[in-house]
């Protein structure tokens, strides 16, 4: 029998130490894991250095908690009302420590550590400021001698990644956009899968081309449904637009967020309690159902 | 592109991000590929493929393919009515990667600061002595080294116009000429500006006024630029034009794209 690797968010949570890098928000605006995040911020799960494209207001709220001391991504705010204010007042306070990307950089990165590599080329960046920020090399390409930029590769403790269905086992279906999901979990050395439901593997072999997630690449597997409100997840519910305006509005200074945070993180004893204060009916309207996939023999 | 003739004037008035979108979506032409982001530019996308580009396909960095409009509100190009019927939902090397091969026709990008080159910052800027730290380039970086033209949409602020940008996060002509080759950026650069008083076009790299949107002075909207700003007339000989105002078409789906206003309200 191949190990069962489910257990409780607190539990996974708490195998993450005090300064790992973690890498979160990998399919943008889909599917971010919140209740992931959340569980960092209530255990106090310190010195984090956070990797992802933009993250939507997960790193924002992160940064507002106090875990996180060092920002690795593209872009970091809002994107429903622009700024994250928490990641604006640390940054101008001097209290978070920022490198700059571009999103093809923070996926070229994670697929240079994916790949084994110290780094791959490529001629985006070149003409920005991006491409002279220190962790890159503008370089000349050694075959054509064409300008090229060498973005090293970043290799996170952890990726979190939000799923629709997983095993036990750790195999996991994911569908709908998905950004720089495979190649985080590729880079990474220890993955958390949380799910909307847990399967039986005969399901995930049902269906193999959706699955891109296999066991020997995930650590532990917490169902989590709901789990990545307030982003949306396809076939599941939808994007909580309220939710992030809302936000913006509350914590535009340090003591609104931590009001925020008192109701909306320290205050809910898990996930099923977090369901219940969102009173808005996200879920799909009108389901498309996907035509039917055939294998066998 | 549509002639500046057919425009049939809105239905008894638009808002000046109307006008925006409406005039965005002309840049998009049949058959392009146009990596469109978020905000205004999404509904651009849906407003051109819905008239007068069939044929455009849209690409998002979350790895969403769209040949058509979202049947329903979009308020990130990750929302559910984005990815339904989508053509294709991949990943961000996916759509990416057609990006830095040479594949993407037109971009769209947007900026808190633009300068002469069209040169766009989003990274940081000042107010006094005061820093500001603003979100960063999330793909617009890429999008403005990559693609082979991109089109920008800005509001029409003075502040937002300065000689030289603070920290280049998406490079556009950079000192003008030809800079972008010099310094072997692959895409082309910046082809028009669109905010919401002007469009304005690039020649030899540097922004230059072409038309002025109805009720608004190319002498003032010059005015707003703290360097001599040059016009259509230095470039071509034909004096600064007016926008073509959306057609009913136009906004007809704007509205329904946006019914509630949140993007193209002012």
């Amino acid at each position: 029998m191949p190990a069962d690797k489910t257990t409780s968010m607190a539990e996974a949570i708490s195998r993450i130490d005090p300064g790992s890098t973690v890498a979160a928000g990998l399919a943008l605006e889909h599917a971010i894991p919140f209740a992931a995040g959340h569980e960092l911020a209530r255990q106090g799960i310190g010195d984090l250095t956070l990797v992802g494209p933009i993250s939507d207001v997960l790193f924002d709220q992160l940064v507002g908690a106090g875990v996180a001391s060092r920002v690795r991504a593209a872009w970091a705010g809002n994107v429903s009302a622009g700024s994250g204010y928490n990641f604006r007042r640390a940054v101008e306070g001097g209290d978070l420590s920022v490198e700059n990307h571009s999103n093809f950089s923070v996926a070229l990165a994670l697929q240079a550590a994916a790949l084994g590599v110290p780094y791959l080329p490529t001629r985006s960046l070149l003409g920005s400021d991006i491409a002279e920020e220190p962790q890159f090399r503008v370089t000349e390409d050694p075959f054509e001698g064409q300008r090229i930029v060498q973005v090293p590769a970043i290799a996170p403790d952890w990726a979190f990644v939000h799923v629709q269905r997983a095993a036990p086992t750790g195999d996991a279906h994911l569908w709908g956009n998905t950004g720089v999901t495979y190649q985080a979990v590729r880079a990474a050395e220890h993955v958390l899968v949380t799910t909307e439901e847990v399967v039986d593997l005969d399901v995930i072999k049902s269906d193999p081309s959706r699955t891109r997630i296999t066991r020997e690449q995930v650590d532990a597997v917490v169902e989590a449904p709901f789990g990545a409100h307030p982003s949306p997840v396809a076939g599941r519910y939808n994007r909580d637009n309220e939710y992030f305006l809302a936000y913006a509005d509350a914590t535009r200074d340090a003591d609104g967020f931590d009001a925020w945070a008192d109701e909306w993180v320290y205050g809910v004893n898990g996930r099923e309690e977090y369901r219940e204060k969102v009173e808005r009916d996200l879920s799909v309207q009108e389901p498309t159902t996907a035509a039917e996939v055939t294998y066998g023999k | 592109m549509a002639s500046e003739a057919d425009g049939t004037g809105g239905a008894g008035g638009y808002t000046a991000r109307e006008m925006m979108v409406s005039a965005a979506a002309r840049e998009i032409e049949d058959g392009d590929t146009a990596f469109v982001g978020m905000r205004l530019p999404l509904i651009a996308f849906q407003v051109a493929v819905s008239t007068h580009a069939p044929n455009a396909m849209s690409v998002f960095e979350s790895g969403v393919v769209r040949d058509d409009p979202a049947d329903g509100f979009l308020h990130t190009m990750c929302d559910l009515p984005n990815l339904d019927r989508a053509v294709s939902t991949t990943g961000m090397l996916d759509v990416m990667g057609r990006l830095a091969r040479g594949d993407i026709d037109v971009g769209f990008l947007g900026g808190a600061e633009i300068d002469r080159y069209g040169n766009l910052n989003t990274t940081r800027v000042h107010a006094g002595d005061r820093e500001i730290r603003l979100p960063g380039s999330g793909g617009a970086c890429d999008i403005a080294c990559m693609s082979d033209r991109t089109v920008i949409l800005m509001a029409h602020e003075p502040r937002r116009f300065v000689e030289r940008v603070e920290y280049v996060t998406s490079p556009g002509h950079g000192e003008g000429g030809d800079w972008r080759e010099e310094q072997s950026v692959p895409g082309g650069g910046p082809s028009a500006l669109v905010t919401s008083k002007a469009t304005f076009g690039f020649d030899d790299g540097e922004l230059y006024l072409r038309t002025v949107h109805p009720g608004e002075d190319a002498d003032a909207v010059a005015a707003d630029f703290p360097w001599d700003l040059r016009t259509r007339e230095d470039v071509t000989g034909d004096p600064v034009g007016e926008t073509a105002e959306p057609t009913d078409e136009a906004l007809s789906l704007v509205r329904e794209f946006d019914p509630d206003g949140f993007w193209t309200d002012d």
